[in-house]
């Protein structure tokens, strides 16, 4: 029996958009034994989840395959019947996807749609299946094993129903799963425990995985090998301390130095400075729902202040407080030493001027009907007076400062923008307004590694030129480290802690910033093992 | 549990508070009617003192509230007064066509939903084929002719030229279970034709609309057939708008089939109405409206209760 699983040949896929096929997939090559991991890596439009699927001879609607071949174990999944190809689908080859919330069928029960599989594959009994699913729910640490089965999606939290759908992707012992990036949509604290879980079940069944990820300190836990793609083409194959210790490629080079951002330490802020923004006892609420509980804390002019917490900690929610989106129902904030009224529509216009954002998605956020010279020209012209000729030259000037020519960008609509230059824009508009302070609303989270670290210079670039001061709210600890001067960690509506960024990144910590920070994947691919063991020795 | 209770509940109060303003606005677009009731009745060769005694008898002398009071609680009791034309107790007219209505109304829904669904969900299963667009341009074909117009080509068919089925559906007394059956299949027939493409093409869009969402993509990579994508994983979560097009349809059933009852001569409650109307019988318009009003009103809280029981986001909480 050889020991080859999965071997694909010159693989291509062909998209469909604007009624012609465009090559998403140039010809890739991928060979995977039994029991072993390869973990792809990309930019978005690289065609790794493309490969993902074509792994199990589908396409997504609108794609096809149109050349090379898929063999697994013995079998040409190209030249299968639709029935066929569905016997092996679930059972010999499953997929774990990204989203588990969206994957989920909420009308069902998590029991009922893991048992699905090997009952309509006839593997084993309804009966027998629900068993199976107990005893792999445990080992997975699911809470209540033997009763969560009976819970529908939406009565399960995030972490936990990625971790369901793993089990549910064992579900027929397949030789073969497909991991399309399982832990993007998690906090790093949950993170880890579905990573770990991933392992666990991977190695104890002997299962060979294709681990699809952007992130390569994640992957470096996972995988045997790593294979790098760019634009459907395959950069560069070599096993994972290799290809950590020594990239060959220039491209993964230059992934690989995204990492080593990082901005120079600034002297503290004076003694007796009066702090830019100033939150004082602040407690809100979204209707009954209470979000913040008596959160204070001080932004000094001209640093950049890292808000990081899981999601539902209340770090957006205090950028929106400041903003005057959501008024408090205790508490004030103060901008340059002033109080401003709680309800941004109580502001004038000067101090409106003072807070702008810049938001986590810049393709909803910007107009998509507005050329970019209406989007930037529109702050200047309602803030600063200007009209015309006056408020277009100050639009090539910001453009000019975001490292976008203008006069190729000028005249163009959002949707004739990369992701990149859509998120400048969003900061160009920030600063027409001429701020004194601007929030930055997880803008990196939603971009590519390389892009993004474009982005964290480029505000790094003009918070030197233009003494302006950010806070920076985000969940990533890694950006934490590259720009912050100082950090404040939330947790449930409150502050944990908060502090400069050396003091936030050395110990001792709190508990909670110890864990978030332990949490953080490191590109050691003995990380994971290191983590899991210290904690299991602490219980 | 409490909370659902809670929604159904309030559900409940609203609609019984809706039905409450459509009865007064039913009422007083009577009163506003121009003219003395009295005087219609008598007509106008009446002397005023049988005009005035023809009030008092009618209790037009009280006062509008306790009038509309008194009528909507004697409604409330099945007691809707007299009808002005012949002076018989309105429910002894109402009671036994409202029943035929309900009857003509069951015997087409028991034909057209099974019906409607199940085309509406083979045409999601086999979207683009030719089945499909069959099914499409057929139906769309039914529904674009007015009901009388398909009621006479029944007749003319199925009636007049084959003689398999009566043209006339005057049931009247006693008929047994299949010979109702049998003399009403025409009508039921009609409506089934002028209802079913409505509900199909809302099944079949419903279901086309979660056809891309990445829990049917994820049962598709689970290896399941296509048949049980629709019918396991679509079908549950289109229940609401296919249960509220199923609603909207039978409301028409009750309230919206005159016409077709005048075609087959039905004794149903649309005639009743449109008699009534050309009798100038207010009383038993009004009666009418009402009763039409409360169905409505009850499908459509059936609806709305059935869309929540069929949710698990709302029947069980986190």
């Amino acid at each position: 029996m050889s020991d080859i699983l999965l071997d694909i040949k010159g693989l291509k896929v062909e998209g469909k958009s604007a009624d012609t096929w465009q090559q998403i997939i140039n010809g890739v090559d991928l060979t995977l034994n039994r029991g072993e991991v390869i973990g792809l890596i990309g930019e978005s439009g690289a065609g790794k989840s493309t490969l993902g699927l074509a792994a199990m001879g589908y396409a997504h609607d609108g794609c096809r395959i149109s050349g090379g071949s898929v063999n697994f174990d013995g079998i040409d999944l190209l030249n299968l019947s639709s029935a066929q190809s569905r016997g092996l689908r679930g059972k010999r080859i499953a997929y774990v996807a990204q989203s588990a919330a969206a994957s989920f069928n909420p009308a069902h029960r998590i029991i009922d749609q893991y048992t699905e599989g090997p009952v309509v594959h006839k593997v084993k009994g309804r009966t027998e299946a629900k068993k199976e699913a107990e005893v792999l729910f445990e080992k997975l640490q699911l809470p209540n094993p033997h009763t969560i089965g009976f819970r529908y999606p939406h009565q399960v939290s995030g972490g936990q129903l990625q971790r369901a759908m793993t089990v549910m992707a064992m579900s027929c012992k397949p030789d073969l799963i497909i991991f399309d990036e399982p832990t993007t949509a998690l906090d790093v604290t949950t993170q880890i425990e579905v990573l770990s879980a991933i392992r666990n079940i991977v190695d104890e069944f002997n299962t060979a995985a294709i681990y699809i990820t952007h992130d390569l300190a994640v992957v470096a836990q996972m995988a045997d090998r790593i294979k790098i793609l760019l634009k459907g083409d395959q950069v560069e194959e070599a096993p994972t301390a290799e290809m950590l210790d020594a990239p060959q490629e220039e491209y993964t080079k230059s992934l690989w130095a995204v990492r080593s951002l990082k901005s120079p330490i600034k002297p503290a802020p004076a003694k007796g400075d009066v702090p830019l923004i100033q939150v004082q006892g602040v407690t809100a609420a979204y209707g009954k729902v209470p979000v913040l509980h008596d959160v204070s804390f001080d932004i000094h002019k001209g640093r950049t202040v890292a808000v990081v917490g899981e999601s539902g900690s209340g770090k957006s929610t205090a950028a929106r407080v400041i903003a005057g989106l959501l008024p408090p129902s205790e508490g004030q904030v103060l901008i340059g030493g002033e109080a401003f009224p709680t309800h941004f529509k109580q502001r004038s216009k000067a101090q409106l001027q003072q807070v702008q954002m810049i938001y986590q998605m810049a393709d909803t956020a910007l107009n998509p009907k507005q050329k970019i010279s209406e989007i930037i020209g529109r702050p200047a012209e309602y803030y600063l007076d200007l009209k015309g000729k006056a408020a277009r030259e100050r639009v090539r000037d910001l453009l000019f400062q975001i490292e976008l020519e203008p006069d190729q960008f000028i005249d163009r609509y959002p949707s004739e923008l990369s992701g990149g230059q859509k998120q400048r824009i969003g900061i160009a508009r920030a600063l027409a307004a001429e701020p004194s302070f601007i929030i930055c609303d997880e803008v990196t989270s939603a971009l590519d590694q390389l892009v993004a670290e474009g982005i964290l210079r480029l505000l790094q670039k003009l918070q030197g030129d233009l003494d302006l001061t950010y806070m920076f709210i985000t969940h990533d600890l890694a950006t934490v480290r590259a720009i912050a001067d100082d950090v404040i960690v939330m947790k449930d509506g409150a502050l944990v802690e908060m502090g400069s960024r050396e003091d936030i990144f050395a110990p001792p910590h709190p508990d909670y910033t110890e864990l978030l920070l332990s949490s953080v994947p490191q590109m050691d691919p003995n990380w994971l093992t290191t983590v899991l063991n210290g904690r299991a020795q602490e219980r | 549990m409490i909370a659902l209770i809670q929604l159904i509940l309030s559900r409940v109060a609203l609609g019984l508070l809706t039905l409450l303003i459509v009865s007064a606005v039913i009422f007083l677009s009577v009163e506003l009617l121009p003219g003395d009731l009295a005087q219609e009745i008598l007509g106008q060769r009446a002397t005023e003192e049988s005009v005035a005694a023809m009030r008092r008898d009618l209790g037009l002398d009280r006062p509008l509230i306790e009038r509309y009071v008194s009528w909507l609680g004697g409604a409330l009791r099945g007691d809707f007064g007299v009808s002005l034309a012949n002076g018989r107790a309105i429910q002894d007219l109402i009671g036994e066509r409202f029943i035929n209505t309900l009857l003509l109304a069951a015997y087409t829904a028991s034909i057209a939903v099974p019906v409607a669904i199940s085309l509406g969900l083979a045409a999601a299963l086999y979207r683009n084929s030719i089945f499909d667009r069959m099914v499409n341009v057929t139906t769309l074909i039914t529904i674009s002719f007015p009901e009388f117009f398909v009621g006479y080509i029944l007749i003319l068919f199925l009636s007049s030229k084959l003689g398999w089925f009566p043209g006339i559906s005057n049931i009247r007394g006693d008929v047994g279970f299949f010979e109702f059956l049998y003399k009403t299949f025409l009508p039921a027939l009609t409506l089934t034709l002028v209802i079913t493409a409505h509900m199909m093409r809302m099944t079949r869009a419903a279901i086309i609309n979660l056809l891309a969402r990445p829990y049917i993509e994820m049962a598709d990579l689970k290896g399941m057939p296509r048949r049980r994508i629709i019918l396991k994983h679509a079908l549950p979560n289109a229940l609401a708008p296919i249960i509220n097009v199923i609603a909207l349809n039978m409301a028409y059933l009750i309230t919206g089939v005159v016409l077709v009852e005048v075609v087959f001569v039905y004794p149903g409650l649309g005639q009743l109405l449109v008699d009534s109307v050309s009798k100038r019988d207010v009383t038993v318009v009004q009666a009418a409206c009402l009763i039409f009003a409360s169905v409505y009103i009850i499908l459509n809280l059936t609806a709305d209760v059935l869309s929540i029981v069929t949710n698990p986001r709302l029947m069980h909480k986190k």
